[in-house]
């Protein structure tokens, strides 16, 4: 199952993007209480999204962004259009989700 | 003459004393409308957010793209997924277990109990041969607990009293810890919840009474996950500092079976998603 959950709305020549990535974000600073061991840095660095295949955002992400972060931004855009959105985490790991604009 | 009417003001606390969970609903449901005659009934399932514009303009925004989704995703995913003998949760319920929150909690004549839906999936994993789950933390137990809200959206809850002693019992017990003050602060339920709903409790606004039971399990944004009922009475009583009670146990049953009967009526809106 994909790790995004997307919606994207247009009105009035502006499409809204909502998107919810499921990541647990570990930060790296934390312990695991039973063995004592540092957990290992875990997040993802790198959002991006395209509308009809140009580019419209590019994210840095760092450990300070929550667990399953939620996102939205908004560009100039039509119905119809589609948006991608992926990330790229630290650990190489990397999701992409595609969907129509409403 | 005299001795007539000292005799009818005596009798007046006593009848009180013997009044019905049906008088009792009324007398609730009429004192809200006094309290906020601007609120249809039917709102109440909204809990806070009834009685407070600005928060649920923040609230509607975010039920566009509600953070509990993931939760509820997870909550199918282990609803299907069979115990170690095959069976699943479905197979525990009528209609296999989609669309029948609005059944729970009920009084269970055979067993003497109040049955909560939370208390029927221990059931169920019990008889098939598995663990029982914890009430808290928002792991498993508040994740099917959720995914079977979801399904039931818009049913309404219809909770009967059967004409038993224990029945009235049970709901007489969860009506006497909903109002009697406990704990170092000395507080009940219904001095917040009754009493001083609608205004401020420092920055907050302490919900309605009615309609507590309809939205939960519930995704706390504070705790980043879910919390089911039972953990949500045990906050409250802790934050009286008052001694809780344990998820599940028979106080904690019937405080659900006295606050799902005052919400009858309305209809099943959870998880719900909250500060």
């Amino acid at each position: 199952m994909s790790t995004i959950k997307m919606r994207s709305k247009e009105s009035n020549g502006v499409v809204t993007v909502k998107a919810l990535i499921k990541h647990p974000m570990e930060t790296g600073q934390r312990k695991n209480k039973k063995t004592g061991d540092m957990i290992p840095a875990h997040y993802i660095q790198e959002v991006h999204s395209k509308a009809n295949g140009k580019d419209v955002i590019t994210i840095h992400w760092g450990p300070a962004v929550s667990k399953n972060p939620y996102l939205t931004f908004k560009y100039k855009g039509n119905k119809g259009d589609d948006v991608e959105i992926s990330w790229v985490d630290n650990q190489g790991n990397k999701d992409t989700k595609i969907g129509k604009v409403k | 003459m005299f001795r007539k009417i000292l005799a009818v003001i005596l009798l007046l606390p006593a009848l009180s004393v013997l009044a019905s969970p049906e008088k009792d609903f009324d007398k609730f449901v009429s004192y809200f409308k006094d309290r906020f005659p601007n609120t249809p009934y039917e709102d109440y399932k909204n809990g806070v957010y009834s009685i407070d514009a600005s928060a649920r303009e923040q609230w509607e925004a975010m039920e566009e793209f509600p953070p509990y989704e993931l939760n509820v995703d997870r909550g199918e995913e282990l609803f299907n997924k069979p115990f170690k003998n095959g069976n699943t949760y479905g197979s525990c319920f009528e209609n296999g277990g989609v669309g029948i929150r609005q059944n729970y909690p009920y009084f269970d004549t055979d067993r003497n109990k109040v049955i909560t839906l939370e208390g029927a999936l221990n059931d169920c994993r019990v008889k098939n041969g598995e663990k029982p789950l914890s009430y808290f933390k928002g792991k498993e137990l508040a994740h099917v607990s959720a995914y079977m809200a979801y399904t039931s959206r818009g049913n309404v809850f219809n909770v009967q009293i059967p004409n038993t002693e224990e029945a009235l019992n049970a709901y007489e017990d969860g009506k006497r810890l909903y109002f009697t003050k406990k704990g170092q602060l000395n507080f009940s339920c219904a001095d917040c919840h009754v009493y001083q709903t609608g205004t401020k409790l420092r920055a907050d606004i302490p919900s309605p009474a009615i309609g507590h039971p309809t939205h939960f399990p519930v995704y706390r944004s504070g705790m980043g996950r879910l919390v089911t009922l039972h953990e949500r009475f045990a906050g409250c009583l802790n934050r009286i500092r008052a001694k809780s009670f344990k998820g599940g146990s028979d106080e904690l049953n019937n405080l659900e079976f006295f606050t799902t009967f005052m919400s009858n009526g309305l209809e099943v809106n959870g998880p719900g998603s909250r500060k």
